[in-house]
């Protein structure tokens, strides 16, 4: 007799992904819908979108979606969350949309402790504008616009997103994780249902951010992006639990 | 309620909006439309379901408004001239997603950061665009406290009659000056929100977006929106007439400046000068066939307004050359006298 061990999850449709092989998008997408399908969410869900190459995103869930501009994502769910609490929101955005054109958006959503999910993909470049220098490129990582390499002196040093919003009074909880192996897969599906409790049990602000791999505007191969954003990119972006306001009185437990 | 009170025009924007069911508000503060958030603020922070928000920016305003309106909730924001000019990305956003909200300008002297004085001269950013892209506001002009709260109520029913934006556009003056005003609850309409992000329950995803990377897919899209811009263009025309029917001269004026048009006429006719006033209640759309069929009539036609001459244009692409149209404005936030007004009217004999 056979048995179906593996499938797609219920909310995701037949849509093939657009995205670059060895790109990370498609497992996090996969976490995303899996989780929706367990928690039973898909009823009262209302994702948004970003600009970048998540910007399709909502093909490929069967869900409601919102497609932001670009950074505003934060500003869009807090308008799409205040009137419709019981609704279930969060963002998808990479590090150009979230930590450089929606610095304001995201500080201040995390601060008012707007009740939404933010998922927030690392890879350390821009994506769909092919290839330039990030908020969280590394130093010394060269891109169409550090062409010799990120200059600390000129270019600032890269941002770490999870240790400046977890200051905030608001952020209730705050995890970096990976998805370069199938330990870091397998941590990254349980900090995103973490998080998507938070909000659902009504806590408050939670952000997972997930060191991805971008391949193609990396120039190596997939196998290879995985190997250099675990040698590069996870010494300067523990992984870790950086704030979890969840059990009041017990301190955030740094990773 | 139906007696008068005195209220700021700020105020009676406040209050229109609660009493047309919008419940929710994003803004960020800017002079002179204060009152209208800390009003606001007041109010619907005591509501069981009113939403107050005071914004980061304009920038997360405009989108915490879209975010709203596309879960099909009344919504507004407001702000002034160089706030708008913030917020327009996100106007552009919710024109091409066809989402309905209604939002307020107060428009002060400018450019740059101007003063907080009254001006006009926002009316090329709020009736061609001023965002990216092929879209248009409704745009309300009030000339009242009473239009104020009047068309802020209009407004959202013309957003949710045709999922557009709104925008109520008064000025300093308008924002700050108290008039009696009778502020009416008007009857709830039905709207069909089945567009609306609300949790995909019994149906498939309802999307919002403004993306379309085939040219020839976005071209149709714009089409469709541009039908609608028709329709609005046929139906929704809206101005009054002053003095119009033995005018040998016609003057085109909107909100704060005409009423002091009006005065200024009123004094032109002691005098035996035959002037009439055209006032836009809609400045986009344009009264433009009116204005067309009054250019038959009279001698010339001038236009006046608190700008460096922006209706203007309109009101010549009206006429089309068939008489001459001149043009008197004060602008960066200065008001002109009715005396003055009318010894432009004499000039223009």
């Amino acid at each position: 007799m056979e048995k179906v061990v593996f499938d797609k999850p219920k909310c995701m449709t037949e849509r093939p992904l657009h995205y670059c092989p060895g790109c990370s998008h498609g497992i996090v997408h996969r976490i995303v819908g899996e989780l929706i399908d367990e928690m039973d969410l898909r009823d009262k869900t209302v994702g948004v979108a970003p600009v970048g190459c998540g910007v399709f995103a909502y093909w490929y869930f069967d869900f409601d979606f919102t497609q932001a501009p670009h950074g505003r994502a934060p500003a869009v769910a807090t308008g799409i969350k205040r009137p419709n609490p019981d609704l279930f929101v969060f963002t998808y955005q990479g590090d150009g949309d979230l930590a450089a054109i929606g610095t304001a958006e995201i500080v201040h959503a995390a601060n008012r402790s707007e009740n939404i999910t933010v998922i927030f993909i690392n890879n350390a470049i821009y994506g769909m504008t092919g290839g330039q220098m990030a908020p969280t490129t590394l130093v010394g990582q060269k891109t169409t616009t550090s062409p010799y390499g990120r200059d600390p002196e000129t270019m600032g040093k890269p941002i770490r997103v999870c240790e400046m919003l977890s200051t905030l009074e608001g952020t209730t909880y705050a995890e970096r994780v990976h998805v370069g192996d199938p330990k870091g897969v397998i941590a990254t599906k349980k900090a995103l249902k973490k998080a998507f409790e938070v909000q659902v049990n009504k806590k408050g602000f939670s952000i997972v951010e997930i060191l991805s791999t971008c391949p193609t505007n990396w120039g190596m191969t997939a196998v290879d992006s995985l190997g250099w954003m675990k040698e590069n990119m996870i010494p300067y972006f523990p992984i870790g639990v950086y704030k979890d306001n969840t059990k009041e009185g017990e301190d955030a437990k740094n990773g | 309620m139906t007696e008068k009170v005195m209220m700021k025009g700020n105020e009676a924007i406040g209050e229109a909006a609660i009493l047309a069911g919008c419940l929710t508000y994003f803004g960020y503060p800017i002079t002179p439309q204060s009152e209208l958030p800390a009003y606001l603020a007041r109010r619907l922070l005591k509501m069981e379901d009113g939403i107050f928000l005071q914004a980061e920016s304009e920038i997360a305003a405009i989108n915490m408004v879209y975010g709203a309106a596309g879960t099909g909730k009344r919504v507004m924001t407001s702000s002034s001239s160089p706030g708008i000019s913030l917020k327009t990305e996100g106007i552009s956003y919710i024109a091409s997603s066809q989402l309905p909200c209604v939002i307020v300008n107060i428009v002060r002297g400018g450019p740059g950061l101007g003063n907080i004085a009254p001006a006009q001269s926002d009316y090329f950013q709020a009736t061609k665009g001023g965002g990216h892209g092929d879209y248009r506001l409704i745009v309300l002009a009030p000339a009242s406290v009473q239009e104020m709260a009047d068309f802020t109520q209009l407004g959202f029913d013309l957003a949710d009659e045709y999922r557009n934006p709104v925008m109520v556009m008064g000025d300093g003056a308008l924002g700050q000056m108290m008039e009696p005003v009778v502020l009416k609850k008007p009857e709830p309409k039905k709207y069909n929100h089945d567009w609306a992000t609300t949790g995909a329950k019994g149906r498939g995803q309802n999307l919002i977006c403004s993306i379309y990377l085939d040219p020839e897919e976005m071209e149709k899209y714009v089409h469709e929106i541009y039908a609608k811009y028709s329709v609005i263009e046929e139906k929704e025309v809206r101005y009054e007439k002053y003095l119009c029917d033995d005018a040998d001269y016609l003057i085109v004026s909107y909100g704060i400046t005409s009423r002091i048009v009006r005065t200024s006429i009123d004094l032109a006719r002691e005098k035996g000068i035959k002037v009439g006033l055209l006032r836009p209640i809609t400045v986009w759309p344009f009264p433009t066939k009116v204005i067309s069929e009054l250019a038959d009539q009279v001698k010339k036609v001038m236009a006046i307004e608190l700008s460096m001459g922006q209706m203007v244009e309109d009101v010549r692409l009206a006429v089309n050359g068939k008489k001459p149209v001149e043009f008197f404005g004060r602008t960066a936030g200065v008001l002109p006298s009715c005396n003055e007004v009318l010894s432009v009217i004499e000039k223009l004999v």
